[in-house]
C-alpha cells in the first residue's frame, strides 16, 4: 500500500512536450480515475507511473520514496494493459506464474498466490487453457489477475475494458470495484469512458492536452466543473453551453441576457465579471424544462426515446441547438416548438477565459442533483 | 404420428441438403477451376520430370541414346553378380556425398539460424540508419552463387588471396594455406562462404517474425521484472519458434541440393563432392542415366525424409497461428 505524488512531472518526445507539469497527489488506498478525451497525455502518464516510459523532468514518488530511476519491477506497481498483454504460448497458470519465478518465490508459494487470484476471480477452470481459447472478457481477468499474483502496492489499469462489449464492460467494472474494495490498494486507472470514471473513482482526475483541468469527486466535477473543459467533458449528454452577456451585477447574483430576448439571474458569486461582459451559460438537460413561458424557445429537430427519459435535440436559432432531457416519453414531436425554462439554480457561468464563476458560500453542491422534473413538467 | 412428424423432418434435412449441396458442388466446381492452371504446371514442370527421374533410375538407360534402354529393377540401386554387391548402395563415394552434404547443412545452417537471430534481433530494434542495414545486409544474399563462389575462390587462393595474406601478416599461419585444395579445410571453406551468403536470407525471414510480434507483451514482462535473456529464451523464441522452423526447413532443403558452391570452390575430389555433384557426375560425366537418376531418387527420398524429421522434432504445423 502506497500513496503515489507527482510533482511538476514532464514528458517530451523529442521536440513535442505533452505532458506538461503535472502536480497531483494520490493518497493510499485511493482509486483514482484519469479521464479525458484522446491524446490528452492520460496513457503517457500512467505509462510514466509504471515505469515504461522515462519522466523527461519532475518528481515520482511511490510510497515515499523518489522512483523516477526505478526499473517498472522495482516500483511495486503491477500493470493491467488494454490488449491483456498475456503471453500467447502460456497457459493461463503460467502466465500469472512467471512474473514471480524470478522473484526468488518457492513453487508452493507461487501456486498458492496463482490458485488464491484464480479463486477471487473465479477463472479456476481456466487455468490450463491458452489465452485464444478464452473470451475477451476472461482473458481480461487473466491479466487482472497476473496484477494481483504481483502483490502490488499500486495497481495502474491502462483502458481495461475498452475491447469489451458493453454488458461485459459493466460486469468486469463492478469485479474492479469490488477488487479495490476487497484489497485496499492504490489504484490508478486509465479511461475515456465517464461512465467508468464516475462510478470507480474515489476522485477523478480531467485531462486535457497534457496538463490537469480538475481534480475532484465524481460529484464535484459533475455539480461544480471548474471551467468549460471540465463542463463540456463531464456528464452525458453534455452540458448546454450558451453564450451570452452580463447585463448587471447583485452582491450574490449575475443578471444576464439570453440570446433570444429573455435575462435570466444566476445565483453565483460575481466576482469581478461587469455589465457587459461576455460569458457562457452551462446548464445540463435535465435542468431544462418544457413550459409554456419559458426564457428560451426553439423548434425540436429531434427526439430520442431512451424509455426510462428521452431526449429532446432543440434548435434554439443560430444554429444553436440545446439538448432536453425529460422522463417518460416525449410529448412532442419533431418539428414542433417549444418554450424551455432554465432551473436557475443549477446554471452555471463561465467567464470569457473558461473558469467558473465560484458558486455562492454555502451553496457548495445542491441539496438534490435533480429537480423534480414530473412536477415541473406539468 | 411422432412417425409421421420424423418422416417429415428426414424431407426437410434431405431437401436442405440437396439445396445446400448443390451450392457446394458449384463453389467446388469453381475452386478447381482455379487451381486447375497451376496443377498443370506443377505437374509439367516439377511433377513429369520427377516421375521420368524415377522410371530411368529403374533402367539402364545410357545418355548416347535416351531411347534405347531396358527396365531393370532395383539393380542401379543394390543388385548381386555372383555373390558380389554391386549398385548405388555400395559406393563408398555415393556415402562420402552423402556425409558430406549432411555434414554441410547441418553446421551451415545450425551456424545461419544462430547469426540470423542475432542479425534479425539487432535490425529489429530502433536506430538510425536501420533501413539502410537492412538492404545493405541483403547483398551478398543478392549475389549469385557463381559470382560469389568464384569471388571467394580468389579470396581464398593459396598465393594470390587475400585471405592468405592477412593471415600471414597477422602472424596466424607460418605458410599459405590451400584452402579449398585441402580435404580437411574445403568444406569449411564452404560454409564459410554458405554462411556468408545465406545470414541474411534467415536473419530477413526471422525479423518478419519478430516483427509481427505483439509489443505489449514486451511491457508486461518489463513490469513483471523479467530479465533480458530470460525474456528471448522464453518468450521471444517460443513466439518465433514456426517462423524459424519454416525458415530452417527453407535453408535445408537449398543446403542439401548444394551443387555450385562446392563445384566452384573446391577442387572436383570425391572427398568434398556433395550428393548433387556425384548424380551429376553420373549423369553427364559418366552418361549413366540410370545409375544418376538412382542418385537423384534417393536425393529426393533423403530430402523428404529429413524435412519430415524436422518438423516432427519441432512439433509444428505449417500455417499454424502460434497465438
Amino acid at each position: 500500500m502506497a500513496d503515489v505524488v507527482l510533482k511538476n512531472v514532464q514528458k517530451s518526445f523529442g521536440k513535442a512536450k505533452v505532458i506538461h507539469g503535472v502536480d497531483l497527489d494520490i493518497r493510499d488506498g485511493e482509486f483514482v480515475v484519469f479521464v479525458g478525451p484522446s491524446g490528452c497525455g492520460k496513457s503517457t502518464l500512467l505509462r510514466l507511473i509504471a515505469g515504461l516510459e522515462d519522466i523527461t523532468a519532475g518528481d515520482l514518488f511511490i510510497g515515499g520514496e523518489r522512483v523516477n530511476d526505478l526499473a517498472p519491477a522495482k516500483r511495486g506497481i503491477a500493470m493491467v494493459f488494454q490488449s491483456y498483454a498475456l503471453y500467447p504460448h502460456m497457459n493461463v497458470y503460467d502466465n500469472m506464474a512467471f512474473g514471480l519465478e524470478l522473484a526468488k518465490s518457492s513453487k508452493a508459494e507461487i501456486d498458492a498466490k496463482v490458485r488464491e487470484a484464480a479463486r477471487l476471480l473465479q477463472i479456476e477452470a481456466l487455468l490450463d487453457c491458452k489465452p485464444r481459447q478464452l473470451s475477451g472478457g476472461q482473458r481480461q481477468r487473466v491479466a487482472i489477475g497476473r496484477a494481483i499474483v504481483r502483490d502490488p502496492k499500486v495497481f495502474l489499469f491502462d483502458e481495461p475494458l475498452s475491447n469489451l462489449d458493453a454488458a461485459l464492460r459493466v460486469q468486469t467494472r463492478i469485479e474492479i470495484a469490488k477488487l479495490h474494495t476487497d484489497t485496499r490498494a492504490t489504484m490508478i486507472y486509465v479511461t475515456h469512458d465517464q461512465v467508468e470514471a464516475m462510478t470507480l473513482a474515489d476522485r477523478i482526475v480531467v485531462l486535457n492536452a497534457g496538463h490537469i483541468e480538475q481534480v475532484g469527486t465524481p460529484l464535484e466535477l459533475y455539480h461544480r466543473p471548474a471551467n468549460l473543459f471540465v463542463a463540456g467533458f463531464i456528464g452525458s449528454p453534455q452540458m448546454n453551453l450558451i453564450p451570452c452577456q452580463v447585463a448587471g451585477v447583485g452582491p450574490s447574483e449575475v443578471l444576464v441576457s439570453l440570446p433570444g430576448g429573455g435575462s435570466l439571474s444566476v445565483p453565483v458569486q460575481p466576482d469581478g465579471v461587469q455589465a457587459g461582459d461576455s460569458v457562457t451559460l452551462g446548464i445540463r438537460p435535465d435542468h431544462l424544462r418544457i413550459s409554456p413561458e419559458g426564457a428560451l424557445s426553439g423548434r425540436v429537430e429531434l427526439v430520442e426515446e431512451l424509455g426510462e427519459n428521452h431526449l429532446l435535440y432543440v434548435d434554439a436559432g443560430q444554429g444553436r441547438r440545446l439538448t432536453v432531457r425529460e422522463p417518460g416519453d416525449a410529448r412532442h414531436e419533431a418539428g414542433s416548438t417549444v418554450s424551455l425554462d432554465l432551473a436557475r439554480e443549477f446554471c452555471h457561468l463561465f467567464r470569457g477565459t473558461g473558469e467558473a464563476l465560484p458558486p455562492l458560500k454555502g451553496h457548495t453542491s445542491p441539496a438534490s442533483p435533480s429537480p423534480d422534473l414530473t412536477s415541473s413538467a406539468a | 404420428m411422432a412417425g409421421a412428424v420424423a418422416q417429415g423432418d428426414v424431407f426437410v434435412r434431405v431437401a436442405a441438403r440437396r439445396r445446400r449441396s448443390s451450392l457446394t458442388r458449384s463453389r467446388i466446381r469453381s475452386a478447381w477451376l482455379f487451381i486447375a492452371p497451376s496443377l498443370i504446371i506443377l505437374a509439367l514442370i516439377a511433377g513429369w520430370p520427377l516421375a521420368r527421374t524415377i522410371w530411368f533410375s529403374f533402367t539402364d538407360a545410357n545418355l548416347n541414346n535416351l531411347s534405347d534402354y531396358e527396365f531393370i529393377g532395383f539393380e542401379n540401386y543394390l543388385a548381386n553378380y555372383d555373390g558380389e554387391w554391386l549398385g548405388l548402395l555400395t559406393d563408398p563415394d555415393w556415402w562420402q556425398s552423402v556425409w558430406n552434404t549432411v555434414w554441410f547443412t547441418l553446421v551451415s545452417v545450425s551456424i545461419e539460424t544462430v547469426l540470423g537471430i542475432i542479425v534479425a534481433l539487432i535490425l529489429n530494434a530502433t536506430f538510425p540508419g536501420r533501413g539502410l542495414m537492412r538492404a545493405i545486409i541483403l547483398i551478398p544474399w543478392a549475389i549469385p552463387t557463381i559470382v560469389s563462389a568464384k569471388m571467394w575462390n580468389w579470396m581464398l587462393h593459396d598465393q594470390f588471396g587475400v585471405i592468405n595474406d592477412m593471415l600471414l601478416r597477422a602472424g596466424l599461419i607460418a605458410a599459405p594455406m590451400t584452402w579449398t585444395a585441402n580435404a580437411d579445410t574445403a568444406l569449411w571453406a564452404a560454409v564459410a562462404v554458405d554462411v556468408w551468403k545465406h545470414t541474411s536470407f534467415m536473419a530477413l525471414l526471422i525479423l518478419a517474425a519478430l516483427q509481427m510480434l505483439p509489443q505489449d507483451i514486451y511491457e508486461a514482462a518489463k513490469v513483471d521484472g523479467v530479465s533480458p535473456t530470460r525474456v528471448f529464451f522464453r518468450i521471444t523464441l517460443p513466439l518465433i519458434k514456426p517462423a524459424l522452423l519454416v525458415a530452417v526447413i527453407f535453408r535445408s532443403l537449398d543446403a542439401l541440393r548444394v551443387f555450385d558452391l562446392i563445384y566452384v570452390l573446391t577442387s572436383n575430389s570425391r572427398d568434398t563432392a556433395s550428393m548433387s555433384i556425384y548424380a551429376r557426375q553420373q549423369l553427364v560425366d559418366f552418361q549413366e542415366v540410370g545409375l544418376g537418376s538412382a542418385a537423384s531418387t534417393l536425393i529426393f527420398l533423403i530430402i523428404a525424409l529429413i524435412v519430415v524429421i524436422t518438423l516432427a522434432a519441432g512439433r509444428v504445423r505449417l500455417g499454424e497461428d502460434p497465438r
